[in-house]
């Protein structure tokens, strides 16, 4: 064999959401990278949902745009329909949602990468990773093997410093439908056979879990008629912070609402025996928070309804998308139970429902840096370590990208902990919980979500992108701008007060709130239900031209200071726990009076710090305090020596 | 690393564990890795063998203690039954072994010296507990309550801490933080899952259950300054003009059939302080030394020492000469007790005759409204009359003269309460942002911070502050 042995600084294998997003950070780091995808014609594939983001998902896009990554802008140039979600509620749950086109969101992209300096697509089977012994222990790093290279099918092998594992649902992948099963990845792609042993010979732990996605209908056959006509919003708000707002205003494509029924339930509950889930045929564990059409109507006996949104896959194609009815029951009971739906009478089903299984990472395995604990240089991100969704897999590719990157650079890891986004909540729920199916991003996970709203993502994590070298100089000073108008306006309105006279009072009859007593501050004013920013306009000469994102931080700042002045208490403590450092070579046997579980699991996980450790399932109250007086007893003892 | 940590568990120490009296049986507790070892040294069998470390652990043996180093003939020291405990089996979670002795303080301490000379160390006030506690074996919680146990100052006290190791506290606690989780649990379902959980109407019921729950918690927080006063005692100061009947006052408080519960030196200004009790409860009468010396307190310390021992006490006990009339000086002492919770006593009511003060007079004296119900006592020092009527007025003013039911939950621990009163306050604010009408979202701010508050009084919550809370407890460590 010719020695064609090629050298990178990184190899990202897999190209969907997450290998994307690792793989422009790291070229963009100016790392040369090369990215293996089993067809290069399907990068940034979607091979389920035609949506992107939604509650909590919609605030990791966010937040992937604040870092540097590229789904915002993507979804921006690609959107067929935008809309905010959650508004009748605090702004902490509000969510933006984007229906895509997934054949021009999967061509935008891949646009991207190839136009990307130091960046090679590969389309090929990685087969194996090459390691080689490496021992380093330390009080703050502990490995016994690094990362040297892959090899390909082919039998070529690259040398790489640092490779991103984001194999998604491909690692010996089957595909259910009731009874039938096919040995593919999802929509008929190759699975990837060969990686999996290459992994747990170099010591990795895999378990299966599964995953699942409803039909696709042709839409000529979907009387709509039935159904409720969904609209975008009009202004569309961008999702990424560098979009022109004006940019996205164009027309969009509408989606649909119908419901299930007792027809429908009734004809799952008849054949639920041939759910293979439900007869035992799929061993791997599928999501809660997604749940199927058939796990929905056994959670809930009592619901005489689900809602069923049909939504389209994009503009080259009539399929539609049946949101809501992800199901493995075999095809004639697809068939007849999509049929008793209203508006779906005559449908044909084009693509059926299927449940997808596939190999991925026992949890206990990750560093707080996505790389995998013992091997120096391996990284890994998206449903390979254990999560759902695109965004979920973006945000950890962009998160384990960027790490890769520092530690070949030789600069400090990126880090976000759960107090300051929701990929700090992403990252650590994957590394410090034995998540026992896919994981989901969730609102109810994130403790602190007051802080971390889909508006103010920019302001939270912008910095951490610029000091990781993804966002410019002139993005970067644009935000800093930003956040000194905010301030300045805050305290403008706070400091700025309208007496009580006639004209004020006048003002203040004609929009229905109480007049005043004394002089008031225009913050007091806003603090009102019935007044906005804008309506208080009339009695606010001196006010200064801002945009409209600026006035949005302000009026939530003003209104919600209580709420957001007690939830950053709440961040103190956390922090307090945060600090509080756990060297990395503890001896857990050495904390003698630890329980046996609560050693194990501390074994098991290893954390870096005593928050982290209090996360851990199995470790309760009194055992962290035990491990706190442990360490402090253990520094004081040190200081005594020194 | 592990020689370092070793350390904070490595001495084995020892300490008489029953009353020192001259009881029966009295018990000396070892523990430590070297309890069995040690205790070797000292012990023979019946058969006159050093062989404890062959016994096996959760047996009772019989045999000697022995000071080898005297004289064969004078080496018994007491007979005494031994009880081994091996680690974690035990209240420590290390290797405990308690000497059962014949007792006597004599033998006690002939014991407690030999094991001292033989590698162990005397245990510190609470240091089986603080040992308990760092192994894991007891929740803070119940650490406090042990150590309240060990310092408790009267039945109430030993009442309260009882109930509270007996971890009624802790179900009461936790029955509330069930409630809470659930509503917050609810209310993070309805926001990851709509469509499946309906919020409509929510907040009303929701209003309904945290008024239940701050209603509980309020009752609770009210325990708390009863129970303080039933188990700490109430800071009393006497105060009147000379001949007066002070000197009587006290010595009738504090007279032989009274018991004086202790002479506490220097709090934080060199002040003796005398504690009796009075039916119920402790009384701790400030500056009392001063007020033996010199009938004439004011004059003597000055009206802004006196003003300054007022404000520090809890009651004021004002006697008055009811055989003289109200005078400027009185004036001044009336001034010192407003706003202050004050039992005036007419004193010499015996003479009937000669009476000039009545109680009219002092109220209307007395003209500060917060003290319309001022207790007014008639008493006779020489005769010893209106004692009780005392012991009463101080049971209305501090206990409003209930019994206590013996089931009633006492917060005796100011950390408690403190704790307690930060989740009433979060709660009302989750009333607040109800009324306000703000979305569901908003109230789970506040509902975790009083979630959070109640997890750290039982312990299931890690407090930033617990390290120094233990140390600060245990007076460990530097």
């Amino acid at each position: 064999m010719i020695d064609v042995r090629e050298k990178y600084d990184v190899a990202v294998i897999g190209a969907g959401h997450a290998g994307c997003e690792a793989a422009l950070a790291c070229a963009r780091l100016g790392l040369e990278t090369i990215i293996f995808t089993m067809s290069a014609d399907n990068i940034a594939f979607m091979p389920c949902n035609p949506h992107i983001g939604g509650s909590s998902k919609g605030h990791l896009v966010r937040e992937i745009d604040a870092l540097g990554g590229q789904m915002g802008k993507a979804i921006d140039k690609t959107f067929l329909q935008s809309k905010m979600l959650n508004t009748s509620k605090g702004p902490a749950v509000h969510s933006l949602r984007c229906q895509a086109d997934k054949m021009e969101y999967s061509k935008e992209m891949k646009r991207v990468l190839e136009s990307q300096e130091h960046l090679s697509i590969k389309q090929a089977e990685v087969s194996e990773i090459l390691v080689e012994d490496y021992k380093v222990e330390s009080e703050e790093e502990e490995y016994t093997k690094k990362i040297v290279g892959v090899k390909i099918f082919s039998g070529i092998t690259y040398d790489v410093k640092a490779v991103i594992l984001c194999t998604g649902t491909y690692l010996k992948s089957r595909c259910l439908t009731g009874e039938a099963i096919t040995y593919s990845g999802p929509n008929g792609l190759l699975p990837s056979n060969l990686l999996s042993q290459s992994l747990i010979d170099a010591g990795i732990e895999l378990r299966r879990f599964k995953t699942g996605t409803p039909a696709r209908m042709d839409g000529n056959t979907i009387d709509y008629s039935k159904m409720s006509e969904q609209f975008g919003d009009s202004p569309v708000i961008p999702f990424s912070f560098d979009t022109d707002p004006a940019d996205v205003q164009r027309p969009q494509v509408s989606c649909w609402l119908t419901y299930t029924n007792e027809k429908t339930h009734e004809i799952i509950r008849k054949n639920i025996d041939r759910s293979p889930i439900y007869a035992g045929i799929i061993e791997g564990i599928g999501p809660r928070y997604c749940p199927s059409i058939e796990d929905k109507v056994v959670k809930f006996p009592d619901h005489e309804r689900h809602q069923v949104f049909v939504e389209p896959e994009g503009t080259y194609t009539n399929e539609m998308y049946i949101d809501g009815m992800s199901s493995s029951l075999p095809e004639d009971v697809q068939i007849a139970m999509y049929r008793t739906v209203p508006g779906l009478e005559n449908c044909k089903i084009v693509k059926s429902a299927y449940a997808i299984e596939y190999d991925c990472l026992c949890p206990g395995q990750l560093q707080p840096t996505l790389e995998i604990k013992n091997i120096h240089g391996l990284f890994s991100a998206g449903q390979f370590n254990g999560s759902s969704g695109y965004e979920e897999a973006a945000a950890q590719g962009l998160y384990a990208g960027i790490n890769a990157a520092m530690q070949i650079q030789g600069k400090p890891y990126l880090s976000i902990d759960r107090s300051e986004g929701y990929i700090g909540v992403l990252v650590d729920d994957l590394v410090t919980k034995e998540n026992l199916e896919p994981y989901r991003m969730m609102t109810s996970r994130a403790e602190y979500r007051l802080l971390l709203r889909q508006d103010n993502a920019d302001i939270r994590l912008r910095k951490k992108g610029y000091e990781a070298g993804l966002i410019s100089e002139e993005k970067y000073n644009k935000l800093v701008t930003k956040i000194d108008e905010i301030n300045h306006e805050v305290e403008r309105l706070k400091t700025t007060t309208v007496g009580a006279n006639a004209a004020i009072q006048k003002f203040m009859e004609e929009n229905g709130s109480s007049t005043l007593k004394t002089a008031t501050s225009l913050a007091e004013l806003i603090c009102r239900p019935e007044f906005s920013y804008e309506t208080l306009a009339p009695i606010d000469p001196e006010r200064p031209t801002l945009s409209k994102d600026i006035i949005e931080q302000v009026e939530i700042t003003i209104r919600y200071e209580g709420y957001i002045n007690r939830q950053e208490r709440q961040v103190e403590q956390f922090k307090k726990l945060e600090k509080k450092l756990i060297p990395a070579d503890i001896d857990y046997n050495d904390v003698s009076s630890l329980r046996l579980e609560a050693r194990q699991k501390l074994e098991k996980f290893r954390p870096t710090n005593i928050g982290q450790a209090s996360r851990i399932g199995g470790v309760n109250p009194a055992d962290v305090s035990v491990l706190l007086i442990y360490l402090d007893s253990m520094y004081r003892g040190k200081n005594d020596e020194k | 690393m592990a020689n370092l940590l070793n350390r904070l568990n490595s001495d084995t120490i020892c300490a008489i564990a029953t009353a020192m009296s001259d009881a029966g049986i009295g018990i000396i507790r070892v523990s430590g890795p070297r309890a069995v070892e040690i205790c070797d040294k000292v012990y023979v069998s019946a058969g006159k063998k050093h062989n404890l470390l062959e016994h096996k652990p959760n047996t009772i043996t019989y045999g000697y203690i022995v000071d080898e180093s005297l004289q064969e003939e004078n080496q018994i020291v007491d007979e005494v039954m031994i009880s081994f405990m091996k680690a974690p089996h035990s209240y420590t979670r290390e290797d405990v072994i308690e000497i059962n002795s014949h007792g006597g303080m004599l033998v006690m301490n002939q014991i407690l010296e030999l094991l001292l000379k033989s590698g162990c160390r005397l245990a510190e006030p609470g240091e089986f507990t603080k040992r308990a506690f760092l192994n894991g074996r007891i929740d803070l919680t119940k650490a406090e309550a042990i150590m309240d146990v060990i310092s408790a100052q009267n039945n109430f006290a030993l009442e309260a801490s009882r109930n509270q190791l007996q971890g009624k506290i802790y179900s009461k606690i936790k029955a509330l933080r069930e409630i809470i989780i659930y509503q917050m649990a609810f209310i993070e379902s309805a926001l990851d899952d709509p469509e499946n959980y309906d919020l409509t109407g929510f907040s009303d019921k929701l209003d309904g259950i945290i008024a239940g729950v701050i209603d509980e918690i309020g009752h609770m927080i009210s325990t708390a300054d009863e129970g303080k006063i039933r188990k700490d005692g109430i800071k009393t100061v006497i105060v009147g003009k000379p001949n007066a009947g002070k000197s009587s006052l006290l010595n009738t408080l504090t007279g032989d059939d009274r018991a004086i519960v202790t002479d506490i030196a220097g709090t934080t200004r060199d002040i003796i302080e005398e504690t009796v009790r009075l039916g119920d409860i402790v009384l701790h009468l400030i500056d009392t030394a001063g007020i033996r010396n010199t009938d004439d307190i004011i004059e003597k310390i000055g009206v802004d020492k006196a003003k300054s021992m007022v404000q520090e006490a809890e009651l004021v006990l004002y006697i008055l000469d009811s055989t003289s009339e109200i005078d400027d000086e009185d004036g001044d002492i009336i001034d010192l007790c407003m706003n202050k919770k004050t039992i005036v006593l007419l004193n010499k009511d015996d003479l009937s005759d000669e009476i000039k003060i009545t109680e009219d007079i002092v109220r209307m004296r007395f003209s500060d409204a917060s003290n319309d119900n001022l207790p007014i006592i008639k008493t006779s020092m020489l005769k010893g009359n209106g004692i009780d009527d005392l012991k009463k007025a101080v049971s209305d003013l501090f206990l409003n003269g209930e019994i206590v039911p013996k089931q009633e939950l006492y917060i005796t621990n100011l950390r408690h309460k403190a704790l307690l009163q930060n989740a009433y306050d979060s709660l009302k604010l989750v009333r607040d942002s109800i009324s306000k009408d703000l979305s569901e979202d908003f109230y789970t701010v506040d509902l975790n911070d009083a979630y959070a508050s109640l997890g750290e009084i039982i312990g299931e919550e890690v407090g930033d502050d617990l390290v120094e809370e233990i140390f600060s407890k245990f007076c460990m460590g530097k």
